[in-house]
């Protein structure tokens, strides 16, 4: 059944002994206009007599997107960055010579060696609107084992074994979920691949969805083999118009090669998968929101329990995991579960995208093993905060997780760690923070997308984050008193835990992280009416140094 | 809950037969209709119905709610609901052109709110409002997920990357110069 993988991950479609030049078309490369340089390359190769050993192909993402448009030349591993059309003529002319120097990038920087990619092992790699170059890649592998060679409990022992959690924020142990949908008994099941990515600062999901399709829709096929269910859905954001047309091209092409639709692989198994558009909630990110929303509803949470592993969409039982997750499962079913186990820590294993945005030099995609650190990920691979400015702190998990000092640098990264020092994993968002930003208004922004993502269902949720709004407003406005910090924190507590749902319980998690390292900066706005880093136009304005004075 | 499971639904139902198209020549209902033909007019083709609705007509009017809201059998007060609890849908016409800016952390931290700053020095509009002339919408975003080319906005469905309010002036004086007479864009 297995086809043999081509050498060198590059299928390429020149002859043999010829040049692919892989252009990236994810978004991030794409707004750098890497389709008119793809374009001017075709149009040199074809001017210049070329096309029987050069061809170009646009692949997913490369990873550094701040370098875009990013191209590499195989096989030779030459990799340029911010092209121009009018580079074209100097790349075609110089694939089999000496590289054009002025873009070249460092194919070996850190910043590429230092990952560990698989989730990311196609991206960048292969044609993601192509089924050949997925196939090539031993795609599609492991679901002909799952379904033609192993049990569905054995599967679902497989992804117990692997060790992996679920990759959206919370780290639910997948197994244990793919367990508790296998045993539940229902005439019909659902899986759903949460691909609402609503965290701003977040792109991991867009990133996979854009780059490797195949490798979500093939995860989500062995799932519904392991659980038992032959409809899935994808939940996907609206604001994403390439990952929703990749996505579709790739349903189709698998429905027409056997991969997906009925008779799976020769078999009896027939899963179907179909596109849900999510319309720019923040709340539809959580399950039973997104279980709303794809029944045709206003997304709002219901309590758990029951849990949608017992009752989902439609009441029947339903397994919702993350797209990061679903894009783990296939090399977890080639590989075997030990070999996943034996990366990261002995909590959290594999590895995680993180997307690495703010005031740090290389930003883009990385793939990291768990356990790595905050520095290695920040300076080795981030390259360190550009123009000399200071480091102050670096934001996870989006408007839940935390804001985490200096003083965490050398912390490893894994679900205990991040929890125990106030913020989370959340679903991979990383952005840096240098001394040109106040932590106060940092605060009061994810105070504000809480407040107008609040669903409205729940009074602590819908009344206590404007509240608290309200009181971070004033401080950053200048005007607040002791008294407003002593009911802020007040709030925080009774908000965390009296919300219904995830977004409510975690909203206070940025106030709190902040207030818990950056207090004197509170202090600053309220007692000196000063913002130490000059980002608030307090009432009356004044400097560091008048309050010195 | 309310909604049914869609194996266990027997034949789809057709509309009912009273319903007309608010403006039956319009070929863009058509678009409409097959989206709700191809959910077998059940209410839970209501959020994607939408999308159709608002890609063919670029926002969702009164007429065309209550369309959807007779055809797909779903009380008007839900698809009211519907329609305005989700961010993506507008019920205002849009200008001729739109600038999405984006409100993401990263682009928040790269000066998003000094982009807001000059379109409201260039054209003095705030977000969500378009200008008097009906040639520039401004709306926001909450993540485009370009994250790594922080701040960017998105003019007319591109996405420009790495944007600064000079440049992004310049482009929506551009906008306002020219364009279709103002006649035209108005909507009825």
């Amino acid at each position: 059944m297995r086809e043999e993988p081509v050498m060198n991950g590059a299928n390429s479609a020149a002859a043999p002994g010829g040049y692919t030049i892989d252009i990236c078309m994810a978004a991030g490369c794409l707004s750098c206009q890497a389709d008119l340089v793809k374009d001017a390359l075709e149009k040199e190769i074809s001017k210049h007599g070329l096309g029987d050993t050069c061809s170009v192909r646009g692949v997913g993402c490369l990873g550094l997107c701040m370098a875009g448009p990013l191209i590499v030349v195989e096989p030779t591993g030459v990799m340029y960055g911010s092209a121009v059309s009018a580079d074209a003529e100097a790349i075609v002319k110089s694939v089999s010579g000496a590289p054009v120097k002025r873009l070249e990038l460092n194919a070996q920087q850190p910043f590429f060696s230092r990952q560990v990619k698989i989730v990311l092992e196609n991206s960048g790699r292969i044609d993601p609107e192509k089924l050949e170059d997925y196939l090539a890649q031993d795609g599609y592998a492991a679901l002909s084992t799952a379904v033609t060679e192993m049990t569905p409990p054995g599967v679902v022992n497989r992804i117990l074994k692997s060790g992996i959690r679920g990759r959206g924020g919370a780290g639910y142990p997948t197994g244990l979920k793919w367990g508790t949908v296998a045993k539940s008994t229902g005439a019909q099941k659902y899986v759903i691949c949460n691909a609402d990515e609503g965290d701003p600062g977040a792109f991991m999901d867009r990133a996979v969805l854009e780059s490797d399709p195949h490798r979500v829709l093939e995860g989500m096929a062995i799932a519904g083999y392991a659980v038992g269910a032959s409809q899935g859905y994808i939940y996907v954001r609206a604001e994403y118009p390439l990952a929703v047309k990749r996505l579709k091209n790739a349903i189709r092409q698998a429905e027409r090669a056997g991969y997906l639709g009925s008779n799976i692989c020769g078999t009896d198994f027939r899963f179907n998968v179909d596109i849900r558009l999510g319309a720019g909630a923040f709340v539809c990110g959580e399950e039973t929101a997104l279980i709303s929303s794809i029944e045709g509803n206003r997304g709002i949470p219901r309590p758990r329990p029951p849990f949608p592993a017992a009752k989902g969409l439609w009441n029947s039982p339903t397994l919702i995991n993350n797209v990061e997750t679903f894009a783990n499962i296939a090399p977890i079913v080639r590989n075997g579960g030990e070999w996943f186990a034996s990366i990261g820590t002995e909590k959290s294993k594999g590895t995680k995208v993180f997307a690495l945005a703010g005031r740090v030099s290389n930003t883009g995609l990385v793939e990291v093993p768990m356990g790595i650190t905050l520095r290695e990920i920040l300076y080795d691979i981030g390259g360190g905060i550009p123009d000399g400015k200071k480091f102050k702190a670096v934001q996870t998990g989006g408007p839940s997780g935390g804001c985490l000092p200096e003083q965490f640098l050398d912390m490893a990264v894994d679900y205990e760690s991040l929890a125990k020092a106030g913020s989370i994993m959340g679903s991979g968002g990383m952005i840096v923070m240098d001394e040109t930003s106040c932590m106060v208004d940092v605060a009061r922004f994810f105070m504000e997308f809480c407040m107008t993502e609040s669903c409205g269902k729940c009074v602590p949720c819908r009344v206590g984050t404007c509240q608290m709004h309200d009181i971070l407003a004033k401080i950053t406005g200048g005007t607040a008193t002791m008294r407003d910090l002593d009911l802020l924190e007040e709030l925080c507590d009774t908000v965390k835990s009296c919300s219904l749902c995830g977004l409510g319980q975690t909203s206070p998690n940025p106030v709190l992280s902040t207030l818990r390292y950056f207090r004197d900066e509170y202090m600053a706005h309220i007692q000196d009416h000063v913002c130490p880093a000059g980002v608030c136009q307090m009432k009356p304005a004044r400097t560091l140094a008048e309050v010195a004075a | 809950m309310q909604s049914r499971q869609p194996a266990l639904e027997g034949k789809p139902s057709a509309p009912s037969p009273n319903v007309a198209a608010p403006v039956a020549d319009d070929k863009r209902w058509k678009l409409v209709n097959a989206t709700m033909r191809r959910h077998g007019y059940q209410s839970h083709a209501l959020i994607e119905t939408l999308h159709t609705v608002q890609e063919a007509f670029g926002y969702l009017d009164d007429d065309s709610l209550r369309y959807v809201s007779a055809a797909l059998k779903v009380p008007y007060s839900k698809v009211y609901g519907v329609a305005t609890f989700y961010h993506f849908f507008t019920l205002k016409p849009q200008g001729e052109h739109t600038c999405v800016v984006c409100m993401g952390t990263a682009c928040y931290i790269k000066g998003a709110p000094a982009l807001l700053a000059g379109i409201r020095e260039a054209i003095g509009v705030e977000s969500g409002q378009t200008t008097d002339n009906g040639r520039v919408s401004v709306l926001s975003a909450r993540c485009i997920g370009s994250c790594g080319l922080a701040p960017a906005v998105v003019l007319d469905g591109e996405v420009a990357g790495r944007m600064n309010a000079k440049d992004l002036k310049d482009r929506l004086a551009g906008w306002m110069a020219s364009g279709r007479a103002v006649e035209e864009v108005v909507p009825q």
